[in-house]
């Protein structure tokens, strides 16, 4: 019964991937490619390198991959409901409670402690980000041969135009996308 | 009857089209969904669009479809969170469908490549942007504590690579024990506990 195979498969995943993408890689890994056998290593390494390039968290677009490679699209979207069933269950009941207890003293305080602490985490991925745009390595460079010269200028330019112009994030999305797509191939990079 | 027909209908859309710009990564849905539905549509404010951020956190599972069921669930119970959660799913299942049968022409295209090496300076740019906007915000009331954890958190898991799980875990009891529950003007009575 491979649908129930790949349900139960994906619903750990679900479950046990606690705290962002990057956690959950190591356990789609186990699962699907030294547990079950539906993808081979290298599959797999497409399959990272495919969700970081389409919109969409890793787990899902991985979830959705495996599905249609063991059982096609029925199976894609067996795979995918069991991935995101025990976020839906989990998140159900914490919102409840948020909801009700959120205007409690011991509550606010606690939410008090945490708004800080996401601000913090947000600021922590955005430096991986910034450094990976910025700079050819990745890292802070070692000379100026490192600074990626239109990550650099795309940057600025969406910077300005969601500072200066209020523009929409999307659009910002969608107009880098646009940007690189012309000026990578004018360079001739 | 049809207002709530009008309010689950915008919950799908909105969610659907954030979701189909999720791109670099889980925590560039907070931007996304701060733009629409604090600045543009109004539902909920920046303090609670950190919360809704912060117990997603807390649950396992993907941020995105985290934060979306809490949204949909505040605007319209559970029938709303199920919306939300579908409306976010539909666009990464329908991409990944179509992509996995010329998958790997696909990850290897030039153009495509070029492409998303430009949006990745777009992702930047708009966490930086939010980064700036949430920290001002928290940080208004110029309270020390919540300058000292942003700080903390930010060297513990960029450095140190410290699951968030357990960042949410250790500042919530921080701000239970140490935190002033209501605005500074009401000067933080202590509450043994």
């Amino acid at each position: 019964m491979i649908y129930l195979q790949l349900f139960l498969s994906m619903f750990q995943i679900g479950l046990f991937s606690v705290g962002g993408g990057y956690v959950a890689i190591p356990l789609i890994q186990h699962q699907v490619v030294e547990l079950h056998g539906w993808l081979t290593a290298t599959e797999f390494t497409d399959i990272i390198t495919i969700a970081e390039m389409t919109p969409g968290p890793i787990a899902i677009n991985s979830a959705t991959f495996v599905g249609i490679r063991v059982a096609g699209i029925p199976g894609a979207l067996v795979a995918t409901f069991g991935c995101v069933l025990p976020s839906c269950c989990i998140v159900l009941v914490l919102a409840r409670i948020y909801y009700k207890y959120r205007s409690l003293e011991g509550m606010r305080r606690i939410l008090s402690g945490l708004r800080p602490a996401v601000v913090g985490m947000i600021a922590s991925a955005g430096l991986s980000i910034l450094l990976l745009a910025l700079f050819v390595q990745g890292r802070l460079p070692q000379s100026p041969a490192d600074l990626n010269l239109p990550g650099v200028l795309i940057f600025a330019a969406a910077l300005v135009g969601l500072r200066r112009f209020r523009l929409s994030p999307l659009r910002v999305m969608a107009g880098t996308g646009l940007a690189g797509l012309i000026l990578y191939p004018l360079l001739g990079l | 009857m049809t207002k709530k027909a009008a309010l689950y209908g915008e919950l799908f859309r909105s969610t659907f089209r954030l979701s189909a710009f999720t791109f670099g990564g889980g925590y560039v849905i907070v931007p996304l969904m701060r733009k629409r539905f604090v600045d543009q549509l109004h539902w909920i404010d920046e303090e609670e669009m950190l919360d809704l951020i912060s117990v997603s956190q807390t649950s396992p599972g993907p941020i995105a479809v985290n934060a979306s069921l809490m949204l949909g669930y505040r605007m319209a119970g559970v029938p709303g969170a199920l919306i939300t959660a579908f409306g976010t799913v539909l666009p990464p299942l329908l991409i990944i469908s179509v992509i996995s049968f010329f998958y790997q022409m696909f990850r290897s295209n030039y153009f495509v490549n070029a492409a998303m090496q430009g949006m990745q300076a777009g992702v930047a740019a708009v966490i930086c942007g939010v980064v700036l906007d949430m920290g001002r915000s928290v940080l208004a009331g110029r309270n020390w504590l919540s300058g000292l954890i942003l700080a903390g958190v930010f060297v513990a898991v960029y450095f140190y690579k410290v699951n968030v799980f357990w960042v949410i875990l250790l500042c919530g009891a921080v701000g239970f024990f140490a935190g002033r529950g209501r605005r500074p003007k009401t000067g933080g009575k202590e509450e043994a506990e």
